[in-house]
């Protein structure tokens, strides 16, 4: 049985536990219909040209774990960015821990979906909300159908959260293979502020594949940091889809951090519907080995007066490989837009491969748009330099590759998260650079 | 010191460095001038260990001890240093922990420790104030939007912090106006002692009204066709070079 074939099945089995009166529930039927007629993409697809799936739809995936799994909390404590200073929301195979999360009602809602989608009293954010920013895929739509659990965090008007909120999901690797699809909502009512910090940490060496969709809502003056730490182990994979619907006036900023995994593909999607709204989305990606990361971004510029920014470095070694596929898109509306979109990539091994396809579409007239795409080697002049002062060929390089990337580490406004990306940097370039940087 | 001799180099083929012999004693200033392309960066690099450069014949000897296979780093170790025409940025590394990286892994090199952070400062405190360099820009990236002047002077702070048996400068006045240029010359000549040595690399006379070499070398087509004293570049500054040309036919 084909993977697409076991999960047709496992959602009848599954529907047979659903709330039928729940708001989402014909989303759900729809959901699994679209799935079942679109199946998984395939490089045939221009979106997916450079990334193919099929090695890891291969493998037989258990769709819901047999049982709840707990973990230790020292056996996972160094994944956290802070002990207290931190909102946590931690699911264990998919399923939510109240004991390692720390979360709140008081004054804003920092939870869970499951009681969102169960509760009556929101209900009507369900409604106005839920499956709104998405702009539908089959991945997407696979997502939909099984989604029943993930972080729900509604931060209401003029409320700047005191302190990051962590969404952890781990996987224990209790189950030989396991299909994981977290499904994350976040709303950001007017002139609220809020950081989040997303990570997917498998802890053993058995096959995991995350489907993951998250929401998020800006609306008017919000402001939101959204980190993404993708460091996982090489025997998971991710597929993360974040839209994010932007009101006038707001600022959002994605920052993503793709340092392993076996496959990672980002589909990030900006909307901005308001004047004067602000995207900002950076990436540094650092692979080995035979892991593959491919950037899927799409910027939607609806509204006049926007901006966006787009920034993303890479590093490839061994047989590593990448894809940035970036699309800015201009409505005929959406008149004096700044738009900047660059990727920079460095090739360590004759190996490693990127594909690299910033695009534009602009059908304003009175717009400004740039974008720039460079795929090079460590620069020979530059490491001369270092060497002449007495700094070894090894160091010298991770001086370089950390100078290449430093600009987009540069927005991590969140000390300890860029403090610990830097040990991360360093870990990944394979030395201790020796000063705090 | 150095002892250069029959020194040829070529890259992707192409000699560059015909035979130069060239010796430097402690505490000598020698001056290399030259038309453009006659191979004095070629042969600054070539001392320094640029891997881009082959040493097809001849020998670098840095107190009597063959340099020429070593790595650029080997070299900093041993005490080179080049003071370079076009030095390079490096964002997000600022000037302080850039030279206190070099010179911590040349004490480790040696099998020294870290050098203290209080005798450090100190150290850091006093060169920038010998080449007269404010503090904030100690905490700028390194080269990253300097000027001209700026990576300059920063080279040679660089040099004041490594203190190195046998520094090139390396068109060090380009792009200095005459009072960066001064600061500079005045720093490098604080610096020299019996104990090291200096070759200074220029177009011009100008810079040598400052730092006074003892000896002046003409290369022309990557051999030293002339030297003499500090009055052979005020000959050269005059008349220009085609009068060796004419001499050496």
């Amino acid at each position: 049985m084909s993977l697409k074939e076991k999960l047709l099945s496992s959602y009848l089995a599954f529907e047979d536990h659903l709330d039928v009166d729940s708001p989402i529930h014909d989303l759900r039927t729809d959901a699994i219909k679209s799935f079942e007629t679109q199946g998984f993409p395939t490089k045939k697809e221009e979106e997916w040209k450079y990334t193919s799936l099929n090695a890891l739809l291969k493998e037989d995936y258990s769709i819901f774990p047999k049982k709840e799994n707990s973990l230790e909390i020292k056996d996972v404590k160094k994944y956290f960015l802070h002990d207290v200073d931190t909102y946590k929301i931690v699911f264990v195979d998919g399923v939510y821990s109240s004991f390692l999360s720390e979360t709140t009602h008081e004054g804003m809602d920092v939870c869970l979906l499951s009681s969102a989608l169960g509760k009556d009293k929101y209900k009507p954010v369900i409604e106005a909300y839920y499956n709104k920013a998405i702009k539908e895929s089959s991945l997407i739509s696979l997502n939909t159908a099984f989604a029943k659990e993930g972080a729900y965090i509604y931060i209401p008007k003029h409320t700047e959260v005191e302190k990051p909120i962590e969404i952890i999901n781990f996987a224990t690797g209790n189950e030989a293979a396991l299909l994981l699809q977290p499904r994350n909502l976040i709303v950001v009512e007017e002139n609220a502020h809020v950081q989040i910090i997303e990570r997917h940490q498998s802890l053993s060496e058995n096959a995991v594949l995350t489907n993951s969709v998250t929401e998020i809502f800006a609306e008017k003056r919000a402001f939101v940091d959204y980190y993404k730490i993708q460091n996982d182990k090489v025997t998971a994979s991710l597929i993360d889809h974040t839209h994010i619907k932007q009101e006038r006036d707001s600022i959002c900023k994605v920052h993503t951090f793709s340092f392993g995994g076996k496959l990672i593909r980002n589909n990030l999607n900006f909307y901005q519907h308001g004047e004067h709204c602000d995207s900002v989305l950076n990436g540094i990606t650092i692979l080995e080995g035979k892991q593959h990361v491919d950037h899927n971004t799409l910027v939607h510029h609806i509204a006049p007066n926007c901006e966006s920014h787009q920034d993303y470095k890479g590093i490839f070694d061994d047989n590593a490989t990448g894809v940035f596929n970036g699309k800015v898109y201009v409505e005929k509306e959406a008149q004096k837009l700044d738009a900047f979109q660059q990727n920079n990539n460095i090739l360590i091994s004759d190996k490693a491969t990127i594909n690299s396809k910033p695009q534009l579409e602009i059908f304003a007239d009175d717009v400004k748009c740039s974008h720039g795409c460079t795929i090079g080697q460590l620069d020979e002049d530059a490491l001369f330099y270092l060497r002449s002062r007495g700094i070894a060929k090894k160091e010298a390089r991770a001086l370089l590759m950390y100078a290449f990337a430093n600009n987009v580490l540069e927005s991590v406004k969140i000390p300890e998260l860029k403090e610990r990306i830097n040990k991360l940097i360093a870990n990944k370039i394979g030395v201790n650079i020796g000063f705090n940087l | 010191m150095l002892h250069i001799k029959n020194l040829h180099a070529s890259v992707e083929e192409k000699d560059i460095l015909k035979g130069i012999d060239l010796e430097v004693k402690s505490g000598e200033v020698h001056a290399i001038m030259g038309p453009n392309g006659s191979g004095k960066s070629t042969f600054a690099a070539v001392v320094a260990g640029k891997e881009e450069f082959e040493i097809t014949e001849g020998d670098v000897l840095l107190n009597g001890e063959d340099i020429s296979e070593m790595d650029p780093e080997e070299r900093a170790h041993k005490g080179v240093f080049l003071s370079f025409q076009y030095p390079v940025e490096i964002p997000g590394v600022t000037v302080t922990n850039f030279v206190k990286t070099a010179i911590n892994e040349t004490r480790k090199a040696k099998g020294l420790e870290d050098m203290p952070a209080g005798e450090m400062l100190k150290k850091i405190k006093e060169k920038a104030d010998l080449l007269e360099i404010d503090r904030k820009f100690l905490s700028r990236s390194l080269n990253e939007g300097f000027s001209g002047g700026e990576k300059k002077r920063n080279e040679i702070f660089q040099m004041a912090m490594m203190e190195p048996k046998l520094a090139i400068l390396d068109e060090t006045d380009s792009g200095l106006d005459i009072d960066a240029l001064k600061v500079v010359a005045n720093g490098v000549n604080k610096l020299k002692s019996d104990d090291n040595a200096v070759i200074v690399i220029t177009h011009y006379q100008r810079l040598l009204d400052y730092i006074v070499p003892d000896y002046v070398h003409v290369l022309m087509d990557g051999k030293i066709v002339k030297s003499g004293s500090k009055e052979l570049a005020y000959e050269l500054e005059e008349k220009g070079y085609d009068w060796i040309k004419e001499e050496l036919v």
